[in-house]
Parts: structure tokens; C-alpha cells; sequence
């Protein structure tokens, strides 16, 4: 059997809205498939990872707090990628962005006032910009493949966080502990009464028809597109390729970075080593299920939050592997990839053709 | 702040005395070798694979579970040489997964290589969950007589396991094949004008998977070093990013792969060089060390750029790009 | 192998051959046969399906019905390697080269004996002599010209030793004098008793080189005759079905105190890319309601020149003028705003973005205040950009699905209705077009000329780089030739021969002393 593709005319409308649900059903059929060769029930395993988070308040609360940084990191990186800029570096700008906007309650913890947490949002963007321009300016400056440069550059800024908090910034009534001094009420996001869920959540999910408006309605919106489907009809147009690479990976920067500064000035309340789970690389996962549209980034950014948290919840019940987790992304971008071809072309199985007896030049001479 | 600069200059220095010193010296030719060999094989791999016009972003992925399953295969059966084939064959299994992906779905080979790393890495670290902590079986050395006993590179690279031998074997191997063969000329040329591979009746998919393929055999044999001889031991997340590194220096070895593996000695010598300088005790924070391998590779990747002209003449120009035969 | 064969069997027939793609039949019930010996030309327009059965012959399409009959056996040809065994070989149009190896390992790649390089080079002298076509084995495919990379494929089918020889529009890329020269190998070739399948849509070339002809019309055989018995009027009308009104230029419609719109001072430019061609100190000028045409063979500096004259490549400011005002080191955009236009080669993914629906696309050019596409802070204004969109389409006769289609679902001839439509509808001042008409049906061929003629008329300065010289003598008023990055000075359309303008495209010497002559003149000025 051979497998053939056969381009369509034109995308599948059809396809691309079916893709992403056949490929969380292909992903959900494979772990249950893996849940049962580790000895699991699989239909109990399911019910943790996809449905018993959302069957208590506090848990769907939890679903938005982490949702929140995803879908704000992915929103951002599906600019990138619909200008076939590569950012895979958003777990460097996230934690950039955290550094920089802790600089105001960690370098002058006596000053608060109601322009502190404003100011440290800002702060937060900027050195995640900041941090998105370097591979920007590698690229536009020497041809540096982005994809390599920001992923290198987000091992450097987790090594640079690891150093200030052990270093110059670790809390100095702390005990020790690896950790910044704690921020105070001024220099946090205001939380739900009796949750850990933070005002931050409603700039995520206000960002999603913003960001919808921008690239769909606007002409720079349009430009980010027009240069990632056919870079040379976007030179043809007179949009800049230098200027938007800048834009797309500043702009993601931007906002992985206020993702960054919102997760230490909210669930977390401190730098620390660690402050993320992974948000950045797993929102890579957010954008291409979201199939780069932000609506469907904010769903892909629930489930993805979902997956997070029923993890974590089979670890405590069923006593299943917290990396198992990761394995189910991991699945699930995989098939999202495999189901986008869908959208592209028809795929048919076809029988090998068959091997004739052709005649040989010698038996063609004999026929002859 | 000048004194203290200076201080630094003088510790600096005395550090190099001390590397370079005969005493020294030998035991960090050793260990540099290690810590080359793994990225020389995942990067000489991935070179076969970007040649056939294919970029497999994977590397990582394929290298941990490489290591993941060398590692349980060798405690399994305590043969690290089996572990080893294990390793190998692991990456051959996740290539082929990318590989059916990208060459015959043609998916998004960037975001593909993406999922291949993430999934890798989560894979490893739930088959590996249980291996934490275990001490692994090591693959021991080989001393080839005579030639281990020339001072300084002997012990360094005629004392070795058979990866070390395997990794130059492989990269004379790929060498010889790419540029004095008809294998390596379609190969190739597969790279170059895969719609002209196609017209000329070249079976471009099939050629591609077996890059795919030999490029996770590679990577899966890097990983098996990791774990079976450079620490012997499974930690979780251990390949370090050297599968980028491996990406990065096929890049700056413009797709030669004696140039790789000239690439991957420099790597090692930084990754060596950095371990050593914190263990003497050199009054720079133990963080901006370990940072020094990520910031060559992007220095490397700078670099390059002073190379244009060598860089266009063997980049694979359909590199990345998916091919479709019409029907 | 050469196969002996009786008179009466032909060397290939091909009978109810039948391909679709999806609701399209490009290939519907073909019949097809070529004796031993003979040079049969294959006649059709862009879109007639002559590429498609080509394909199938050589095996890298499968028909979906019919059968080949090889000397007298009925045969499968299920991939190249077996067209190749079965003594089949074909020279690509779009040419299946590898670029950055050398002509040696190119055409080891396509022998089937895995010679290596070397040993070609060995196998390559007695060809090489007794075809008169010198090529260096050494040679980087992509720094040859497009004619000797020609050569190249057609030595590497002639080390195939083939009994049939396809060539697919093989001139297309030549100077007048090398299609002549290519004619004398492939009538030697004949002499031989090689087949040679040919084909075309020059109808001129068919009926001096070719012994027999079939005639394709959408997807169908139409005719089946002899080609030097027919006058080019009648192979016309059996290719296109119908008689197609051409277009063409009155001499001297320019009227001789119209204004200079138009300049280009001493342009050098270097593109940088790994096979690209340098600009060598290009002038030209170019008058309102002029049609000034750029002939020359491909790879000569055409993409170059054409970045030059658009602004994606930019060059010192006073090198280019524009109504007099400097704009060489203005950007694409600045330069549309002063009222020019530009339609590039590559209609798809240049001109216009394939996946993107035509609105979308008319938006790629038409997004200045006056074209009222766009809000303030660059919201679109979807209903201004449907109208526009549509307008084109209807003025310029575009053919597609009902809605709003993406530009990849257009047929070529249509798309580029829709690019050039694009451009005109602005009523620019100047035009720069390259090759207006590439791979695009009579028809519409005939309808873009038209058009272009028209704008000129209006008082419009028109700048048509293209291939194909029956079409620049057919709208230019003057003609220069571009060959090696040099531009020679313009010549009057109306008197030109075929003849002079082969010669300079192939590079004569006196190329250069125009070039010479021009630069001393403004030296002196």
C-alpha cells in the first residue's frame, strides 16, 4: 500500500475547524491505550485528566490561573509563527520579563504606590521585548537561525534567574533559601476573594479579541501573514521582512513577559529558581492546536491548563506518573500536525502499481 | 573595580597554567573527548538527515530516549553493549515517527521536530521515573596496545569505549559516502532539487526516511553515551540541550562532517573547560559557566555569518521543505 | 540500445490516454503515435494537457486509463528508471537540474549504469564532439548560462542512448541562432533513427523542423497532420480553436516631444544570491506613451533589472528617476505613490500570495489613501476591498469560482488577468512588466497585450521585460537586449530583424561597444 496526498484546490474549511478535535481524540485514545499498559483503568485515568478538574470550583479556578500565561504566551507566538518566525525561546522572554518587573519590589521594596504594580507590568514587557529583540537582531543583522538563538538565549535567562535569586537578590531575612524577598499588596495583583486567581487572568482573556481584531482586521495584521505565506509577495507589497521580525518577535516577547511578571506577581509572590512548568514551550503546543487563531488558542490554552492540572490530579489519586503529563502535549501537538495535512490535501491509501512484465529492450527487438 | 578586573585577569591565567599543565592536561584531553562524542554523533546524524533536505528539530527528543532506553535495556539485561543497540534502535523508532510525519504526511518539519523533542523528553522521563537514583552498568573501555600509550592523546582517545571509536568511524564513514559515492550523490542531490530527484526517478520519500532514519540511530547512540558511559547514571532532562547544540553545529559546519566533528571537540572543549574553571574555583558565578556552551553556539551561529558565500554553496536549498509528488 | 523496427510499426503508440485531477481532465482519450526516425511535434496552447501526457510517457504520472504500445508490446511505464530502460528520454522545460553540482554529477545522477562522475567525464568527450555541443564537466551547473544548462540535459538523455527523445518547449530559453543550432542536432539525431517528440507552441519552429504533428486542445487530440504542409494560420486555428485576434503597435505612435518619464543612469547592482547575475552599468529611457521592450535569453539579469526598476532592490537615489525626481534608494511603496505599477514573473507567491483569497490579494498593491481599502490606524475596510476586488475581476475578465476564491485555484492565464488587472486598474504613469505572458493561454495572452497597448496609448511610459521575442516585436516601439547584466542600446521596433536581435542576445562583442559608447556619451554630457 502507498499513501498519497492530493492537494486540494483550496484549504479545507471543514478540515480546519474538524483537525484539532481529531487530534485531541486521537490523543486521547492513544493514553488511554498507554493507561492501560501501565495498568490502569483507562476509562478512570481519562476521567481524571479531562474531566474531574472541572468538576470542583477551586480546581476550575485553577484552570484559568495557569490558562492565563498560556494562552497570553501563545497569542504571541502565533504572530511568529504566521510570519514563519520560529520563537521557540518564549520560556526565556516569560522569565526575563519576570526578572525585570521584580525589579521595582525587590531593588526598592520601600516604595509602593498605586504606580508600582502598573509600572512592574510594564517592566515586564519591556524585558520580555527586550529579550525577543536579541535573536531579532541576530537574524536581521548576521542570518542567525531564530529558532536556535531563542532557544539558547531561554537557557541563559533560566541561568541568569538561578543566579539572582542565590545571589544578589536572594531575600537577606530568608534563611537562605534560594528566594527574592516576598512582595508586598502593592506590588501584587489583586486576587479573587478565597482563590489564588488574579486580575492578570482578565488582561489574558481580554487579549484574545484584540488580537483577533489585529490580525484579522488590520493591515499590520495582514503583513505578519503576508510574509509568512509568500516573503517575496510581501517585499512585492513594500512590507518590511526587518521591520516586521522585530515586530512579530518583540511583540511575543512582550507578552511572554507579562505572563512572566503576572505569574511572580500573583500565584507566586517571590522570584524563585523556578516560576514556570514549562508555560513557554507548552504554549508552543497552545498555538499550533489553536491553529493560530486566538480564539481557538483560548480553548486549545484550556485544555492545555486541563492537561496541567489532571496530571496532577491522577498523581494524587491513581497514584499515574506526573510526566505523564507531558507525554499527552506532546501527543497532542504531534497529531495536530499529522490532522493539519488533512486541511491541506486528501490523503488516500492507494495498492503499489502494478509491476507489469515490461518487455526488455531485447524482447522488443525479438517482437519486432 | 580595575584591580579587581585585573585580579581576575591573574586568576584567569593561572587557571590556563594549571589546565595546560602536564599533570593536567591529560585527564582533560579524556574527558573532553567524552563530552564531544555524544554531540559529534547526534550532529553528524542530523547532517545526513539536513543533506536529504529534511530538518529533523528532534535531536534532543531522539537523544534522551536514546539514553532512557540504553540505560534500562543495560540494567535489564546487564550487557551495556546491548543497552547501546537499544539506544541506538530507540532513535531509530522516534525518527521514524518524525520521519512518517514530515516525509509522508508532510507535516511542518520545524513544528514536528518541536513535538518530537517535547514528547521525547516526556516519554524519557516516564519510562526513566523509575530508574532515578539507580546506578547504571558502564561501558567500558577498549585499549587498543600501542597506540593508548602515546602521551597525552593515547589515553584520550585509544583507551575509549566503542562509541568514542564508533563516533570517528561514523563521521569518516558518512564523509566518504556523501562525497565519493552514488548513495551519497542522490542523497544529496535528493537535498538540493527534491522535484528533480522525483522527475529523474528518484523515490525522494523513501530516500528521506532513510536519512530520517540513520539521523535517529545517531542521535539514539548519542544518548546511549550519556547514560552509559559520560555519568552511568539516569537523570531526568540530562541530555541538556546538547541535541540543539548538535543543530547548531551542523549549521556551523556548513553540512561537512569532518567539519562537525571539529565542531563537536570545540563544544566539548567548552563544556570541559567551564566544568574544570568551576571546580578550581575561578570567582565567577558558577551560573554565567554553565551558560558558556549556549552562548558559543550562539557566537557560532554569529560567526557564520562572516561565511556566506561557503554557507550558500552547501546549505541543502530544499532544506525544510516538504515534497509532495503529484499524482 | 537502439531498436529495429519494420516501417509499418511505430516506435511508440499511445492509445485512450486519460488523466484527471480532480474535476479537471487534462488528458481525456489521447491517441498518439511516432514512428522510428520521425520528429513529431506535440502543438498546444498553455493548459492543453501536451505536459501532463509528457509526464505520463515518462512515467512520473500513472494515467488513469489507456495504454502505451512500445515497438509493437503493449507496456506499463510506472517511473522514470522504466521509461529510461525502455529507451525513453526527456529533456524538462523547467530543466531538472541540480544547481549547486557539477555538470559531471548531474548527469551521472540520471544514468541508470551508476557511473561515477569520472567515468561520465569519459563517457561525455565522444558525445561532446559528435554533437558539437561543448560543456566542462567540471562546471557548477548554476553558473552556466541557461543555454548550456540545456545542453547539459540534452547530453545527459543523449548518454542514455535513447530511441525517443522528448523535448518540452526547448526554446524557450534559447537565442534564435542556438534554437537553430539545438535544430541541427536534433535533425542529426533523426538521421540517426532516434524519434524525437517536440513539444511546442511556436508554430513557426514546428513547421520547419518537425515531419509530423498532433494537435492538443483542451486535453484532446484536435489534429493530426503534417506540419509542413500547413500554413501557421491553420495550426493556429486548430491550437487555439478558434481565430484569435493579435494585437499590434502602429510605428511611431510616440509622438516625438513626449516628455521623459523615465530613467535609469549607469545602474549597478549586485544581487548577493548564490547563481545571481550582476547589473553592469544598465541606462535607459523611457518616454510617455512609450513601449520600450527588454529582450534577452532567462538568467541574463532579468530578475535583477526588475528588482531594480520596482525598488525591492534599492540603488543609489539619482541612479533611477521618476518624472525626474530621484528615487533609486526609494522602497516598492514610495514609488507606487508616484504613480507606477509593476507586474513581477512569478505570478504565484511574487505577484500575488497562492493561499490567500483575491481580495486579500488586491490588497497586496492596493492599499494607498486614493485606493480607499483601509481606516485609519490600517483597519481594512472589507467592503471597499470586495468592491475593488471584484472590479477587477470583471474588468479583466477574470475566470474563477463564484465568491471569493484563493489566488491558487485561478488557472495561470486567469491569475495573471487578475495581477495585471490589479496594476492597470490604478492608471499608472509607468509599467514595468516581466514577461507578461509566461505560460499563459492564447487568449488571455492576447487580452494582457491589449491591455498594455492601451495604457500606452493613454500616455502611459510601459517597460515589458520578456522571453519572447514575437511578442516584444509585436508592442514594443523599441527594443534593448539584456544578456550577462548588460543592456545594449535601444532598438526601433519597426525595423529590427530576428536576426540582430539573436546576435546581441547571445552576447556579441558589439554589445559591449554600445555599452561603451553609452557610457562615454554621458560621460561627456
Amino acid at each position: 500500500m502507498q499513501l498519497e496526498l492530493v492537494k486540494r484546490d483550496a484549504p479545507s474549511s471543514k478540515m480546519l475547524v474538524a483537525a484539532p478535535f481529531m487530534a485531541l481524540g486521537l490523543t486521547v485514545l492513544t493514553s488511554g491505550v498507554m493507561f492501560a499498559v501501565m495498568g490502569f483503568n483507562p476509562v478512570a485515568a481519562l476521567y481524571e485528566y479531562f474531566i474531574a478538574p472541572l468538576t470542583e470550583l477551586w480546581s476550575v479556578y485553577e484552570l484559568l490561573l495557569k490558562a492565563g500565561p498560556l494562552i497570553l504566551i501563545a497569542l504571541g507566538l502565533a504572530v511568529c509563527y504566521r510570519a514563519n518566525i520560529w520563537n521557540i525561546g518564549a520560556e526565556g522572554q516569560f522569565t526575563m520579563g519576570a526578572i525585570f518587573g521584580s525589579i521595582p519590589p525587590i531593588l526598592f521594596p520601600e516604595w509602593t504606590s498605586w504606580a508600582t504594580l502598573p509600572l512592574m507590568l510594564i517592566l515586564g514587557m519591556v524585558g520580555g521585548a527586550l529579550y525577543g529583540g536579541i535573536p531579532a537582531f541576530l537574524k536581521v543583522k548576521f542570518r542567525a537561525n531564530e529558532i536556535l538563538t531563542s532557544l539558547m538565549l531561554a537557557y541563559i535567562a533560566l541561568l541568569i534567574l538561578d543566579y539572582l535569586v542565590r545571589g544578589p537578590w536572594r531575600d537577606p531575612g530568608g534563611f537562605n533559601f534560594p528566594e527574592s524577598r516576598n512582595f508586598s499588596d502593592e506590588q501584587s495583583l489583586a486576587t479573587l476573594e478565597g482563590s489564588r486567581l488574579h486580575v492578570g487572568i482578565l488582561i489574558a482573556f481580554a487579549a484574545v479579541p484584540v488580537m483577533w481584531f489585529f490580525m484579522s482586521r488590520t493591515l499590520a495584521g495582514h503583513a505578519f501573514k503576508v510574509v509568512g505565506e509568500a516573503p517575496r509577495a510581501a517585499r512585492f507589497a513594500g512590507f518590511s521582512s526587518k521591520v516586521l521580525t522585530y515586530a512579530a518577535l518583540m511583540f511575543s516577547g512582550a507578552l511572554a513577559g507579562l505572563a512572566g511578571i503576572m505569574e511572580v506577581a500573583g500565584p507566586i509572590g517571590e522570584l524563585r529558581p523556578t516560576i514556570s512548568p514549562g508555560y513557554g514551550f507548552t504554549a508552543i503546543i497552545v498555538a499550533f492546536l489553536g491553529r493560530l487563531n486566538p480564539w481557538g488558542i483560548m480553548l486549545a490554552g484550556l485544555l492545555l491548563s486541563l492537561s496541567y492540572l489532571g496530571g496532577e490530579a491522577a498523581q494524587i489519586t491513581l497514584g499515574l506518573s506526573d510526566k505523564m503529563a507531558r507525554v499527552v502535549q506532546g501527543m497532542l501537538l504531534f497529531f495536530v500536525l499529522g490532522c493539519d495535512t488533512l486541511v491541506r490535501y486528501h490523503v488516500r491509501l492507494k495498492p503499489n502499481p502494478k509491476v507489469a512484465s515490461t518487455p526488455t529492450a531485447s524482447e522488443a527487438a525479438d517482437a519486432a | 573595580m580595575l584591580l579587581e578586573f585585573f585580579s581576575f585577569l591573574r586568576e584567569l591565567a593561572s587557571f590556563f597554567v594549571y589546565i595546560f599543565s602536564p599533570t593536567i592536561l591529560p585527564g582533560v584531553l579524556v574527558t573532553v573527548v567524552g563530552s564531544a562524542t555524544p554531540i559529534a554523533l547526534a550532529a553528524t546524524g542530523e547532517l545526513v538527515v539536513e543533506r536529504s533536505g529534511v530538518l529533523n528539530l528532534g535531536v534532543e527528543g531522539m537523544m534522551i530516549i536514546g539514553a532512557v532506553v540504553a540505560f534500562g535495556v543495560s540494567l535489564g539485561t546487564g550487557n551495556p553493549y546491548l543497552g547501546a543497540l537499544a539506544g541506538g534502535f530507540a532513535g531509530i523508532g522516534t525518527a521514524l515517527l518524525f520521519g512518517f510525519f514530515t516525509v509522508y504526511l508532510a507535516s511542518n518539519q520545524v513544528a514536528t521536530g518541536l513535538a518530537l523533542t517535547l514528547l521525547g523528553l516526556g516519554l524519557a522521563g516516564l519510562i526513566g521515573e523509575s530508574f532515578v537514583g539507580t546506578p547504571g552498568v558502564r561501558l567500558e573501555a577498549i585499549t587498543i596496545p600501542v597506540l593508548s600509550s602515546i602521551p597525552f592523546i593515547g589515553p584520550a582517545l585509544f583507551d575509549r569505549d566503542i562509541l568514542v571509536y564508533l563516533s570517528f568511524a561514523i563521521v569518516a564513514g558518512v564523509s566518504y559516502t556523501m562525497f565519493k559515492t552514488r548513495v551519497g550523490l542522490i542523497l544529496r542531490a535528493t537535498g538540493e532539487n527534491a522535484e528533480a530527484a522525483h522527475a529523474l526517478g528518484r523515490n525522494v520519500r523513501l530516500i528521506r526516511m532513510g536519512a530520517v532514519a540513520f539521523g535517529g540511530l545517531c542521535a539514539g547512540l548519542g544518548g546511549a553515551y550519556l547514560s552509559l558511559v559520560l555519568t552511568a547514571q539516569w537523570t531526568e532532562g540530562m541530555s541538556a540541550g546538547r541535541g540543539w547544540i548538535a543543530l547548531a553545529i551542523v549549521v556551523f559546519a556548513t553540512w561537512l562532517p569532518w567539519r562537525a566533528l571539529a565542531g563537536a571537540y570545540l563544544f566539548g572543549g567548552v563544556i570541559i573547560l567551564q566544568l574544570h574553571a568551576q571546580a578550581y574555583g575561578l570567582s565567577i558565578p558558577s551560573q554565567a559557566m554553565n551558560m558558556l556552551p549556549y552562548i558559543a553556539t550562539i557566537v557560532a551561529l554569529v560567526l557564520l555569518s562572516r561565511n556566506q558565500a561557503v554557507m550558500r554553496r552547501n546549505t541543502p536549498a530544499a532544506l525544510g521543505r516538504a515534497f509532495v509528488p503529484d499524482r | 540500445m537502439t531498436l529495429r523496427l519494420g516501417n509499418d510499426v511505430p516506435l511508440l503508440a499511445v492509445e485512450g490516454l486519460t488523466k484527471s485531477f480532480g474535476a479537471l481532465v487534462a488528458v481525456g482519450g489521447v491517441d498518439l503515435s511516432i514512428g522510428e526516425g520521425s520528429i513529431h511535434a506535440l502543438l498546444g496552447e498553455n493548459g492543453a494537457g501536451k505536459s501532463t501526457l509528457v509526464k505520463m510517457l515518462y512515467g512520473t504520472l500513472q494515467p488513469d486509463q489507456g495504454r502505451f504500445v512500445i515497438a509493437g508490446k503493449p507496456t506499463v511505464v510506472s517511473s522514470p528508471n522504466e521509461a529510461r530502460a525502455l529507451g525513453i528520454g526527456m529533456v524538462f522545460q523547467h530543466f531538472s537540474l541540480f544547481e549547486s553540482m557539477s555538470v559531471a554529477e548531474n548527469i551521472a545522477l540520471a544514468l541508470d549504469h551508476k557511473p561515477t562522475p569520472d567515468q561520465v567525464k569519459a563517457e561525455l568527450a565522444d558525445f561532446v564532439e559528435r554533437y558539437g555541443l561543448s560543456v566542462d564537466p567540471d562546471a557548477t551547473v548554476g553558473d552556466l548560462d541557461v543555454g548550456v544548462q540545456q545542453r547539459v540535459e540534452i547530453l545527459r538523455v543523449l548518454l542514455q542512448k535513447p530511441s525517443l527523445v522528448i523535448l518540452d518547449e526547448p526554446t524557450s530559453v534559447l537565442t534564435p541562432q542556438e534554437a537553430e543550432s539545438l535544430f541541427g542536432v536534433l535533425r542529426q539525431l533523426a538521421s540517426e533513427g532516434k524519434s524525437i517528440l517536440y513539444i511546442s507552441h511556436k508554430l513557426d519552429e514546428v513547421r520547419a523542423l518537425c515531419d509530423d504533428a498532433t494537435v492538443m486542445r483542451h486535453g484532446k487530440v484536435v489534429a493530426r497532420t503534417d506540419p509542413r504542409k500547413e500554413s501557421s494560420a491553420s495550426l493556429a486555428r486548430a491550437m487555439v480553436g478558434s481565430d484569435v485576434s493579435e494585437v499590434s503597435r502602429k510605428a511611431g505612435s510616440v509622438p516625438a516631444d513626449a516628455p521623459l518619464v523615465f530613467e535609469l543612469n549607469q545602474v549597478k547592482y549586485d544581487p548577493g544570491t548564490l547563481f545571481g547575475m550582476s547589473l553592469k552599468s544598465i541606462s535607459m529611457r523611457v518616454h510617455s506613451g512609450e513601449i520600450l521592450g527588454i529582450a534577452g535569453v532567462a538568467g541574463n539579469g532579468q530578475k535583477e533589472l526588475f528588482d531594480v526598476l520596482s525598488g525591492e532592490a534599492l540603488v543609489d537615489l539619482d541612479a533611477v528617476r521618476m518624472d525626474g525626481h530621484p528615487v533609486g534608494s526609494h522602497p516598492i511603496s514610495k514609488r507606487r505613490q508616484r504613480g507606477a505599477a509593476f507586474v513581477p514573473e512569478e505570478r504565484a507567491g511574487h505577484a500575488s500570495v497562492p493561499a490567500m483569497a483575491l481580495s486579500e490579494n488586491a490588497l497586496i498593491t492596493r492599499k494607498a489613501p486614493e485606493d480607499g481599502t483601509l481606516g485609519s490606524l490600517g483597519v481594512m475596510k472589507f467592503s471597499a476591498i470586495h468592491k475593488l476586488s471584484s472590479m477587477i475581476r470583471d474588468a479583466f475578465d477574470v475566470r474563477s469560482a463564484k465568491g471569493d476564491p484563493a489566488a491558487s485555484t485561478l488557472s495561470g492565464g486567469n491569475l495573471q488577468k487578475f495581477v495585471v488587472g490589479r496594476e492597470l486598474s490604478r492608471d499608472p504613469k509607468i509599467l514595468v512588466v516581466n514577461q507578461p505572458t509566461w505560460g499563459v493561454d492564447a487568449a488571455a495572452a492576447s487580452f494582457i497585450r491589449g491591455a498594455i497597448l492601451e495604457l500606452a496609448e493613454k500616455g502611459s511610459a510601459v517597460i515589458v521585460i520578456s522571453q519572447d521575442l514575437d511578442e516584444l516585436l509585436q508592442i514594443s516601439d523599441k527594443i534593448a537586449v539584456l544578456s550577462h547584466g548588460h543592456l545594449s542600446e535601444p532598438l526601433d521596433a519597426s525595423n529590427v530583424t530576428l536576426e540582430q536581435l539573436g546576435l546581441l542576445m547571445g552576447g556579441d562583442p558589439t554589445v559591449k561597444a554600445f555599452q561603451a559608447t553609452d557610457v562615454e556619451r554621458s560621460d561627456a554630457a
